[in-house]
This record gives structure tokens, sequence and C-alpha cells, in this order.
């Protein structure tokens, strides 16, 4: 894989709250990467940080929350003097939340979709009016050409009659509809990567199966990567190019869907996967789930996260050594001692 | 909208009429009313009394009638001619007394509501943004001692310092030379000098509370994710926040704001009592004291009228401003 | 925005609930409650503001409770020679034989007669030492109404002597005994008239709420009448509708539900609210299908759940009872002599020339603050307090 390929690196990024009763570590040394054009599926159980991961890339979290340390490596290609394009990056983590920069990064070149379409939209203006703000903001268009190119995203987010729609307020829209009207946001300055936040947790089964497939029609057609954040494993399967199991604020395995699928290695993604249920499986077979909770957020295991839930934990070992990442095949790298040489270690 | 509007005009009628008879019912109380008192005294200190006009005025009012035909005299003639009755002490039509100091009531009102809001809107925003730090914790502080001293006290108090310390009398709105002078620029120049402190004392009547409104409506909306969508658009913080929250906030705010309405008329009665402002409000007070009942019962009726009016207007601001209503 | 809870109140997110019987609703919503009290104490203990405020609120009704005892004079025992006396400064040490002696006393008056305006002015007088002793011998009372007794907090050796803590009044009267006085009667207006407005509240915002339906339109609507009448010149109509003739404990309970008869629709309001947020909650209707009668539904589960808001409600709703009773006693509308409440006192403040040669008379004000400060941090202490999720 040529470097010049990748579109943004996260490295070691930790994001913490810092709250009165102590500091949740929301997120805690997160790593990835993700190239142009594909897409990069996150999953993980609830709270193990996925969410604030996707707001520091987008320097949008909420104080308490801070990045405190880590870097956010975006690759932008720009016109150089020559004629050509020249590649330049930009750490992502550095820049303010309120800084210039981020602000034109933000909304154009990466975009965001967010969990609640119910309430992502602000109730009192008009999804017209809050569209076309995004692309006045980012490009010199006077009001009448951004409300024509609203209406030409919307039309191509799928949503019928944009003409008569663009001026309605969110709550005159189905779920469904809002939600195209979140990805027509996002999508209406053409970003590099567009990062979506359980966009079809809110939605039925079908209208769900649609905005995916409508995702995927726009990733073709604009070219675009995404970071796809969810929980459920079979949208993994259908959409994915490349998968990052997180838990507790960690990326704990990562490679490609199908080496994920078919050889897991970590014993949380060996847990995830048995806890999908498999059809022409035994009937009324127990599906598997994995044994107790997720930790407490103010105390956090000693060493591996995962050692207290973990069946496959080596006694005086995973309770104390935080293991290192390590590759175990082309783009496939856990985090898990059993993988790990351990004469390093002991 | 033009239907909601007129099905909430229609809703009035009721309401007004149920305050109307309510008002003639308060004011009815009190065993006794002031035109007898009135009749007897002057008979007592010996002056006569023609009866020919004692007889026309019980008639005029029906005195002596079912409570229901004097409501029905004193509604009807408030209805067609806008004649609200007189007052017996000081025998002059109500319209007439209460037109004079009207003018000078809203002025002082409207300047005090407005140096409301520039206060408080500013400081209710600023500590929702900034809560808990040091600047909300201050703010948050003075608002709760705001809330707490009755400002008839701050007035007191105030009018205590000025006389003691700097040998100035603040109660009234005009220095004795001026106050049946007619109107120049002089007199205009001593109205403002000596108005700036009852609005001031007035304007911080409502501030704290405006303050804490605005800060607790502002909190509720800071953590709605429409705010953070608006900011990964790359608004800047600050226009993020005045066009999406701040501008949600408000509804509340806005839903109440026509009852303002009623209060730029009475124009903080306790607080003009002890400056002795010439203003409604301690007439009022003299009318209910002394059971002039048409006048006190005029104030009453205007000033609840008033208040189902600011309704309405806050109602039909609301659904402007509000697609959720408007569509309901 | 989420906030830590207690572990053991929040049910764990295993995703293996497999066992559906589990313990009867009634049991689990009896280890709610008493989980959710220990809650609302441990977040209420935080608050330091709050703590403080309640501790004052209690010291100023035990005050009003056992006003007898703290009052130095009957509040209606006037000495025209000693209008308008200035407050005394208490020294506890006497020092004038050389040697400090553990022997309180507060120096005397000396009147001068200004020749020109006949005024009398009063100047302490440092020559003359009035004694007085904690635990004395003052007028005679029933502690409560019940127990005879003549001792008090403080008060001087020779009854008859001027002792003036906080200055006196235009007849001479002690204004620390009428405060004291006043206390009582403005603290229990507060009180009385927060109970009438929540029967009031919770018996209408209760059925509204349960019921729904036509009975909240009805009652609905009729709150929404009394909201659109204008307030402060209602009390005053209401309360000058009083008879002059009526006894001072007529006129009493006439100024309390004339308050409460105006502020029992924003409790009704919260109650409301409370009951239709609560009437859709997974334990009442797990009670409701086990077949529990609904008188029994609603003592047993909906009231406990928020009867901590009620409480931070009506805390907050007193201080608005004191104030009202205060301007309206102050405009002459609320309370007449010879009853005492803070805001008669302070009517005795109305104009300057009274303030300009007492000013302590505005002490009373001061009374009214504290009261209604600390009320107001100890209403917003609970209310943080009763909802552990909330800001
Ligand atoms: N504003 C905040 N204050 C304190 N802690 C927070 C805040 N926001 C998030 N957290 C903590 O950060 C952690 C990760 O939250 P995050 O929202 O990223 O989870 P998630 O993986 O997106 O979960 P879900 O699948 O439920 O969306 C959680 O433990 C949460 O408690
Ligand atoms: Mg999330």
């Amino acid at each position: 894989m040529a470097s010049d390929d990748k579109l943004i690196e996260v490295k070691n990024l930790k994001t913490h709250f810092f709250l009165d009763q102590g500091v949740v570590k929301a997120v805690d040394g997160v790593d990835f990467e993700i190239r142009r054009g594909e897409t990069l599926c996150i999953v993980g159980e609830s709270g193990c940080g996925k969410s604030i991961t996707a707001r520091s890339i987008m320097q949008i979290v909420d104080p308490p929350g801070r990045i405190v340390s880590g870097e956010i490596l975006l690759h932008r290609r720009i016109a150089g003097d020559s004629g050509g394009q020249v590649e330049d990056v930009i750490d992502l983590a550095k820049l303010g939340p309120n800084s210039r920069e981020i602000r034109s990064i933000r909304g154009k070149e990466v975009a965001m979709i967010f969990q609640e379409p119910m309430t992502s939209l602000s109730p009192v203006h008009t999804i017209g009016h809050q569209i076309s703000q995004a692309i006045t903001l980012h490009n010199k268009v006077t009001k009448a050409e951004a409300r024509q190119q609203t209406i030409e995203t919307l039309r191509l987010v799928g949503l019928p009659k944009p003409e008569l729609r663009v001026d309605s307020y969110p709550f005159q829209l189905s779920g469904g509809m809002r939600q195209r009207a979140m990805i027509a946001m996002a999508l209406s300055c053409h970003p590099n990567l567009l990062i979506a936040d359980e966009p079809t947790t809110a939605l039925d089964v079908t209208t769900q199966a649609q905005i995916l497939d409508l995702m995927l029609g726009l990733q073709e057609k604009l070219g675009m990567a995404i970071m796809f954040i969810t929980h459920d494993l079979g949208v993994v399967a259908e959409i994915a190019d490349r998968v990052a199991v997180m838990y507790l604020g960690l990326v704990v395995e990562s490679g490609d869907v199908y080496t994920i699928f078919s050889e897991p290695k970590h014993p949380y993604t060996r847990a995830l996967l048995r806890s999908i249920p498999q059809v022409g499986g035994k009937v009324r077979q127990r599906l598997d789930s994995i044994r107790g909770m997720v930790p407490d957020p103010y105390n956090r295991p000693q060493g591996c996260p995962f050692h207290t839930r973990c069946t496959e934990k080596i006694a005086g070992l995973c309770n104390r050594v935080l293991p290192e990442r390590v590759t175990i095949g082309e783009g496939h790298e856990v985090r898990c001692l059993l993988y790990s040489d351990r004469g390093d270690i002991a | 909208m033009l239907q909601y509007i007129a099905r909430r005009v229609l809703m009035m009628i009721p309401t007004l009429f149920a305050i109307s008879v309510v008002t003639f019912i308060i004011i009815q109380l009190p065993p006794g009313d002031f035109f007898t008192t009135y009749i007897s005294n002057l008979a007592a200190m010996g002056e006569s009394v023609d009866q020919t006009v004692v007889e026309a005025i019980k008639k005029e009012y029906g005195f002596g009638e079912p409570i229901y035909v004097q409501y029905g005299k004193w509604i009807w003639k408030i209805i067609t001619q806008g004649d609200f009755g007189r007052s017996f002490q000081r025998g002059r039509p109500v319209t007439e007394l209460i037109g004079d100091r009207l003018a000078l009531t809203v002025v002082l009102s409207l300047f005090a509501l407005i140096i409301t809001w520039v206060i408080a809107f500013p400081i209710g925003i600023y500590s929702a943004v900034r809560q808990y730090s040091i600047g909300d914790y201050i703010f948050t502080f003075l608002g709760f001692i705001g809330l707490a001293v009755p400002s008839f006290l701050i007035a007191l108090v105030l009018m205590y310092i000025a006389f003691k310390y700097f040998n100035q009398s603040v109660g009234g709105l005009f220095s004795p030379e001026f106050v049946d002078a007619p109107w120049n620029l002089a007199k205009l120049r001593d109205l403002l000098n000596h108005l700036w402190i009852p609005t001031i004392i007035i304007a911080l009547e409502g501030t704290a509370g405006l303050i804490r409104v605005m800060r607790a409506n502002l909190l509720d909306e800071l953590h709605k994710p429409y705010y953070t969508t608006a900011k990964a658009k790359g608004l800047s913080e600050f226009q993020a926040l005045i066009q999406y929250p701040v501008r949600v906030a408000l509804n509340p705010w806005i839903s109440s704001v026509g009852w303002v309405l009623p209060g730029l008329v009475s124009g903080a009665t306790i607080i003009s009592v002890v400056l002795s402002l010439p203003t409604t409000g301690p007439m009022q007070l003299q009318a209910l004291l002394n059971q002039d009942m048409y006048l006190a019962g005029s104030f009453v009726l205007l000033l609840s009228a008033l208040t189902v009016i600011g309704t309405l207007i806050s109602d039909i601001l609301l659904a402007w401003i509000d697609p959720r209503i408007r569509y309901q | 925005m989420s906030q830590p809870t207690d572990p053991a109140a929040m049910p764990g997110q295993t995703p293996d609930i497999t066992a559906s019987e589990e313990a009867p609703q009634e049991v689990e919503a009896k280890i709610m409650v008493a989980s959710q009290w220990k809650l609302i104490w441990w977040k209420f203990r935080r608050h330091k503001l709050a703590m403080i405020s309640g501790i004052i609120v209690i010291a100023i009704y035990f005050v009003a409770a056992f006003a007898e005892f703290f009052e130095v004079f009957p509040p209606d025992q006037y000495a025209a020679r000693y209008t308008y006396a200035p407050p005394q400064t208490i020294h506890l040490i006497d020092m004038s034989d050389g040697t400090p002696r553990l022997a309180p006393y507060v120096n005397g008056y000396k009147v001068t007669i200004d020749s020109f305006s006949l005024r009398r002015t009063f100047v302490v007088d440092p020559e003359q030492k009035i004694p007085f002793r904690f635990f004395a011998k003052g007028f005679e009372y029933k502690l409560l109404g019940i127990i005879p007794w003549d001792r008090h907090l403080i008060g001087p050796v020779n009854p008859e002597d001027p002792f003036y803590l906080l200055g006196a009044d235009a007849l001479g009267r002690d204004l620390l005994s009428r405060m004291i006085a006043g206390g009582r009667i403005s603290m229990s207006i507060g009180l009385l008239g927060v109970a009438i407005s929540l029967i009031l509240g919770i018996l209408l915002g209760g059925l509204s709420g349960y019921y729904g339906g036509a009975v909240d339109n009805i009652i609905q609507r009729i709150i929404e009448f009394l909201r659109s009448l204008p307030t402060i010149p209602l009390w005053m109509s209401l309360a000058a509708a009083l008879p002059i003739t009526w006894p001072p404990l007529y006129v009493y309970f006439g100024i309390t539900i004339i308050l409460s008869f105006i502020g029992w629709t924003g409790l009704a309001r919260v109650v409301r609210g409370r009951f239709l947020a609560l009437r859709e909650e997974d334990f009442v209707l797990a009670a409701r299908l086990d077949g529990a009668p609904q008188i029994y539904l609603i003592m047993r589960h909906m009231v406990p759940s928020f009867l901590s808001h009620i409480i931070a409600s009506i805390t907050l709703a007193i201080p608005g009872m004191i104030l009202s009773e205060t301007a309206l006693s102050f405009l002459g509308l609320g309370l007449r002599p010879p009853v005492v409440s803070w805001g008669v006192l302070l009517q005795d403040a109305q104009n300057i020339r009274a303030v300009s040669t007492a000013p302590w008379l505005l002490i009373p004000g001061l009374a009214v603050v504290i009261a209604v400060l600390s009320l107001n941090f100890l209403g917003d202490g609970l209310r943080d307090a009763a909802d552990p999720y909330g800001r």
C-alpha cells in the first residue's frame, strides 16, 4: 500500500473527560488509519469510546472532555506550484477546537452524520436553511445558488420532491427522511471523509437497508472514504473494507473484513462474533454472550482492559501488562498478549 | 396561521367575560361602598347634599338594584362608550384620571424593561455557556440576592443613602418647581434627571429572574445534538451558539413576553409607592384602600385584559417563530 | 449529561438477561425508593451552601416556634420615653474597676432635647451601665402555648431599664422582640400558604395528570384562567376586600388563603408533569398489570418517587409567599397592627423621615432577605439533589 493512499492516520489518540468525580478515559490510545475511498467500520460495545473517537477527529468533544495526546494526521491534496497535486499533512489534534483551520476542514473535508437523526437537526429551522448554510460557509456562492445545490443534494440522497422538502422543518419528516437530510448536509461540500456514527440505529430495518445502499452508492459516485460506527456485525459484513474492534478506549484488533470474520485473533473479537445468531444453527441454541460487564470507566483495569472478562487470560500477566500492537498478517494487527513475544515482557 | 389567530381571539372572549365578572365581584366584596360613605360623610359635615344629584347617580350606576343589574350597567358603558365610571373620591371620570398618569408609567416601564433585557440576556447566556465558572458563580449568587431582596427594600435603602450622604431626595419624578409647570426642555431634563434611579430600581426587579430563566433554558439546549451538528458544519462556536441553541432557548421567554404588557401599565406598583412616583400604581393602591370601587375595578379590569391580550401576543409570536406550533 | 450514579441503583448492562420472573415488582420499587433517598442525601450533602442554608432555616423556624422565649419584652409593650432609641452594643466584660470582670451590660441613654426642633435625640451614655443576664426573668408567657414560664434568653436585670439591642420604634417598642414575633407570623404564613397550595395543587394536579382526558382538560382550563389573571392587582384587590372589622386572626388566614389561591397553579403544574411522566414508567405499569387498586397505586408507587421533587418545589415556593406577604403588609393591604409581621414592621420605615431618624427600622428587611435567601439556596440544593441525572 502506497503511503500517499492514506487519508487519515490516528496515532495513540487519548481523549479524557475531567469530571469532579475523576477522569474518564473515554479514548485511551486509539490507532487506526483510513485510506482514500475505503470504508472502515468501527465496532465495539456501548460506551467503548467510538463516538468520542469520531468527535475527536472533528474536534467537537464537549467539555470537560479534551484531547490529551496523540495525533490525527489528515493528508490533503492541494494544487502544487508545478500544476500537479502535492500532499500536505496536517495534525488535527494540534488545532484549537474553535480555530479557523479546523472550522475550514469541518463540514468541508471531514463531515459527520450523527447517532440521533431525530434531534441532530434544529427543530426551528428548515432543512434547506440548515444545509445551505454549510454550502455558503465553505463555498463562494450566492444564497440562490446554495439553495439550488441544496435541492440537488437532497435529490442525490433520494429525498422525494426535494423542491418542496427543502422548505420543510425536521418534525415534518419521517426518521428516514431526516437521516437523508443529515446525509445531504454532510455531503453538501463533497468531503473526503464521511464519519457516520451509527446512522441507522434509530431506523427500522427497511429504511436502514435503504440508507446503507444509499451511502455505498454515494461513496462509489463521490469517491469518499467512510468511517462507519456500528454495533451491527451484519452491517459490517455488508459494507466494510476493513474493521477496527474497540474495547474500553482501545482498538484491540484491526484488519480487513475478511480476515476479521474468518480468523479473529483477539478473544474479545471472537466473543463478539460468537454472539451473532447463525442461520442454520441448532434450533433453540443459546446465543453466546460475553460474560460480565464493561468495567466502570473511572476504574479501568490494570494491564489488558479485557482481562476481567477474558476466558483465555494468562494469570499474573494480563492483569499487569498492557499489550502492544502486534502485526500478525498483512494489515492485521492485534493487541493481545497471546500473540506477543512474551520473552520481551517477562 | 390566520386560522390559529382567529381561534385564539375567539377564545379570548369568554376569558375576558369571566374576568370582568370576577373583577366586579371582587370590587363589590367589601361591605359598604365609597359612595354611601361619601354621602354620609358629607351629611355628617353638615354640607347640604342635593338629593336629586344623589338619585341621579344612584340611577346611573344602579345602586340599590340587584348586583347583576349593576354589573350590566357597568360593563355596558365600558363596551359601548369606553366609560369606566367615575372616581367618587376624586370626583373625576376614571378615564381622565388614568390617562393622566399612563404616558409617564409606560415610558418608565419601557425604559426599565429594555435595561432588564440588555443586562439579563448576555449574562444569562454567559452563565450557561460558562457553567460553573467563577463568573457563573458570581452572577448566580448575585441573582439569588436579587431574588431575595424585595425591590421596595432596595428603593428604601437607596433613598436613605441618597438622603443621608448626598442630601438629595429621590422620590418623585420632578423637582418641586416643575411639578405643575408646562412641558419644556428644562422640565424634560429635570424628568430625565429624576427618572434614572427609579428606572434602574425597577429594572433590577426583573433582571435576576430573567437571568435565571435564560440560563436554565439555554442549559437545556446546549446539550442537544443539533448544536453539535451546527459546529460540525464549520460554524464558529459563537455563530453556532447564537443561531441555534440561543434561538431555541428564547422560545419559552417569548411565550411569556406578552405579560410585560400589564406590567407596562401598572409600572412596578410597590416601588412607585415608595418613591412616590406619579404613576398609575400608587393611584390604584389609593383606590383600593379607599374602596373607590370604579377606579379600583377599572385598574383590575384593564390589567387583566392586558394580561390576556399579552398572552395572545405571546402565543402569536411563538407560533410565528416556532414552526412546531405553527404547523400543529 | 450522564453523571455517574450509585452502581447499586443502576441495573447492570449484562447482555444475558435470561431469568425473566425475578423478584416481585413491589420489592423492587421499595429498593428503588430507598436507594433514591440515600442518593439524594449524598448529593445534597456535597452542596455546602444548601447545607448551611438548611441549618439557618431550621434555626429561624426554631426561634419562630419558641418566639416568646427569645423576646425580651412583650412585642407590644411601649415606652413613650424611648421613642426611636438607637441600638445598644453588648459589652460582656466590665473593665471599670481595672480588673476585667464577667458582667454583661449595655450602656444607657442620655437624652438631649433639640431646642430648635423640639425633637428628642438619644446618645449612648458610657457612664450609665445597664446590666443584663441570660435566662433572665421577664414577662410571663406559655411556651408553645402550653407550658407557663417567665424566663427569656436575654433580658435586663431590672426589667424597668431600657434595653434595646436593635433599637426602638416610634412608640418605644423593642424592635428585636417585635422582629422575633414578626418572624413567627411571616414564616408561618409561608408554611401555611404553601401547605394550602400544595393540597390544592396535588389534588387537582394529581387528578389532572393521573386521569388525563376530560378531567385534565377542565382542570387545565381553570389553571389557565387563573394564570391569565394579573397576580399583583388581584392580590391587592382581594386583600383590600378583607373587611376592616375582621379580627387579626381572620385577616391572617384570609391573607394566607389569598396568597395560596394564586400560588397553587404552579405546584399543580409540577405535580401534573410528574404524574404524566410517571404514568409511563415501567414499574407503575407493572403494578397496574398486577391489578393493584388505583389509590393504592398512587400512594405506593407514584407519590414516593416524586416526593423529593415536591419537597424541593415547596421549599422554593415558601420564599415567594414570604415576599408577597411582606409586600402586601408593607403597602397596608395585608396584615394590620396589632399583628406583627416583617412586612408590618417595614411599614414603619415607609417614609424617608422615619428611615433617616431611625435607620434600624430597616433591619426587619434584613431578616426577610436572610430567610428568603436561605430558603432559596436550600430549595435549589434539594432540587439538584432530587434529580441525580439533572444538572
Ligand atoms: N460528556 C461526557 N462526560 C463524561 N463522560 C463522557 C461524556 N461523553 C462520553 N463519556 C464517556 O465516554 C465513554 C465513551 O463514550 P462514547 O459515546 O464514545 O461511547 P460509544 O462507544 O459511542 O457508545 P454507544 O455505542 O452507546 O454510542 C463512555 O464511558 C462515557 O461514559
Ligand atoms: Mg456512540
